[in-house]
């Protein structure tokens, strides 16, 4: 191996420093919801205690935190699996060529762009004016798969691209239908990529913000009521309360990594398909 | 059934939501912005006041000064940070393996909440902060330096630690489509690093930096959390006029506002596309 320059080290410590501040603050507020019961904001520790972890279980002292994480986490379910779907169809339409198909690709990279106060305003005020209640399972939900479909999209341009055709081909030169080539040639194939599409999914709706603040409705989901606490909390305990729904948010993160792990591995190994014949 | 009629059956999903939640919400945001309000209803009229009081109030064009100021401070240090990030990724990382380690490992925040990472800067940058004691104890200052939290340097702080990564992305994927021979040749050619780096690396990445800067100019644009939160509602931009407006009840007004933001992000926008094909990156 040739000797690594000094640009190297240089660069690597540019990227420690970078990784530092990603991963910085929120260690930190980690350590601080740790905090003694008369601890404040900031250093120094008042003491080291689960004080603030407790009082996010006592539901009357912070507001509807288990109410509204429970509602995120069944929107980010909704999002993730419509999204997913959705794509899906979106990246095998866009594969044949059809018209439209130029329209609909901008509406998509549109959605990605436009300011996110456009759409919460927007879907605000077409559910005012139609007499509807806004709710975060109706027009929360529709907000916020403008963000999350088009990644999912791009994903699937991304898969698609590198799609080898060939594997179509012979499933139907073996006489397979076209839903049989897609349920057992094709999507086996894309499978590790439409769980990244979930986890984009999913993780976009759960930590959402703007385009829910105006379309959620009178229960809050989780990143609201969040901000909802950062003008009238001023203990540890909204630090308790991201430092949890950090580490949960790993977690979930953690499961799709592992999930993509253990199927890249199994394809390693390889099918035992057409080995009994010899 | 015609491959055409299948394609367009498995783009409707996706049409349909785009035109119900996006198409939708901005030709009405647009048909609003002509009506009228009074202090707790909104009127369908078709007049201009919205606009002409917009436009003669000295504060739009501050706060819209102010928003392009703060795209392209951190746009500018995004594209800094991002493009030497990649380049350690791409060229100075050597196997694979650690290249998708240490890229994940700078992706994986984009993934987790926005607002409890900008909450998480408090204990850094307050008075009595980490950055204010860790300076007083180094004898750098005197006393605890206040323009550290609810500032423009604490927004556009904030605006760096949370978009950084859409310029790291693109601009490491362009770079791992570099044919590593080309780098070769123009060593072989006497290059310098640096030469390599100005006539070969940067030109082949300007895609990448492209996507790159369109992500990061539009979500800038178009926040209006960031600037209130790290600003302690003491700076403004275009978002925070919107949002200011709309918990007034004024939807008229907000919608004039809107429907100008809008122009602005796509005045941006169209500039830049007209340097770079976005579908062929993909």
């Amino acid at each position: 191996m040739e000797k690594r320059s000094r640009s190297f080290y240089f660069l690597s410590a540019f990227f420690a420093l970078f990784v530092l501040f990603l991963y910085g603050p929120i260690l930190t507020i980690g350590i601080l919801s740790f905090q003694g019961p008369l601890g404040g904001l900031t250093f120094p520790m008042n003491g080291v205690s689960f004080h603030w972890f407790r009082d996010l279980f006592q539901e009357q002292a912070v507001g509807d935190i288990w109410g509204s994480f429970r509602r995120s986490f069944a929107l980010g379910l909704m999002v993730m699996i419509t999204t997913v779907v959705v794509s899906v169809l979106g990246g095998l339409a866009f594969r044949k060529r059809f018209k439209g198909s130029t329209v609909l690709f901008y509406l998509a990279i549109a959605s990605l762009v436009i300011p996110s106060i456009l759409v919460s305003l927007g879907v605000g005020l077409i559910f005012n004016q139609l007499g509807l209640p806004v709710h975060w399972a109706s027009s929360g939900f529709g907000s916020q798969l403008t963000w999350t479909l088009p990644f999912g999209l791009l994903i699937m341009f991304a898969v698609f691209n590198r799609f080898d055709k060939s594997y179509e081909e012979a499933a139907r030169d073996q006489g397979a239908t076209a839903w049989q080539t897609f349920a057992y040639v094709v999507l086996p194939i894309i499978a590790p990529s439409l769980l990244g599409v979930a986890l984009f999914g999913f993780t976009l709706s759960y930590d959402e913000f703007a385009r829910t603040l105006l379309t959620a409705g009178s229960y809050n989901t989780l990143p609201l009521e969040i901000f909802g606490m950062t003008t009238n909390v001023t203990t540890p305990v909204i630090f308790a309360l991201g430092t949890l729904t950090t580490i949960f948010s790993f977690c979930i993160i953690s499961v799709f990594f592992l999930m993509v792990w253990l199927m890249s591995r199994r394809k390693d190994k390889g099918s035992d398909a057409g080995k009994g014949m010899v | 059934m015609t491959k055409q009629f299948t394609a367009w059956i498995q783009a409707a999903p996706m049409a349909l939501v785009l035109l119900a939640f996006l198409v939708a919400p901005i030709v009405m945001i647009a048909i609003v912005s002509f009506w009228g309000a009074t202090e707790y209803s909104i009127y369908p009229a078709f007049q201009f006041d919205n606009y002409e009081f917009l436009f003669r109030s000295p504060v739009t064009y501050t706060v819209f000064f102010n928003t392009f100021k703060y795209a392209a401070i951190t746009w500018a240090f995004t594209l800094v940070i991002g493009f030497t990030v990649a380049y350690f990724l791409a060229f100075e990382v050597r196997s694979l393996k650690w290249q998708i380690a240490l890229f994940l490992l700078c992706t994986i925040p984009f993934w987790t909440s926005n607002i409890i990472r900008m909450i998480s800067w408090i204990p850094f940058l307050g008075r009595n902060g980490l950055a204010n004691s860790t300076l007083i104890s180094w004898g750098v200052i005197d006393e605890p330096v206040e323009w550290l939290l609810f500032s423009d340097f604490s927004v556009i702080l904030a605006f760096v630690h949370l978009y950084t990564l859409f310029m790291v992305v693109p601009i490491f994927n362009s770079m791992m489509r570099i044919d590593r021979s080309l780098i070769e040749a123009a060593r072989d050619g006497g290059a310098s690093a640096w030469q390599t780096l100005r006539h070969v690396i940067i030109p082949l990445c300007k895609p990448g930096i492209m996507i790159g800067t369109i992500f990061v100019t539009t979500l800038v644009m178009g926040d209006f959390i960031t600037v209130r939160f790290m600003s302690g509602s003491q700076r403004a931009n275009v978002g925070r006029l919107i949002s200011n407006d709309i918990s007034l009840l004024q939807y008229p007004s907000a919608s004039a506002t809107a429907v100008v933001l809008l122009v602005a992000v796509l005045i941006v926008i169209a500039l830049l596309l007209r340097l770079v094909d976005i579908r062929k990156e993909l």
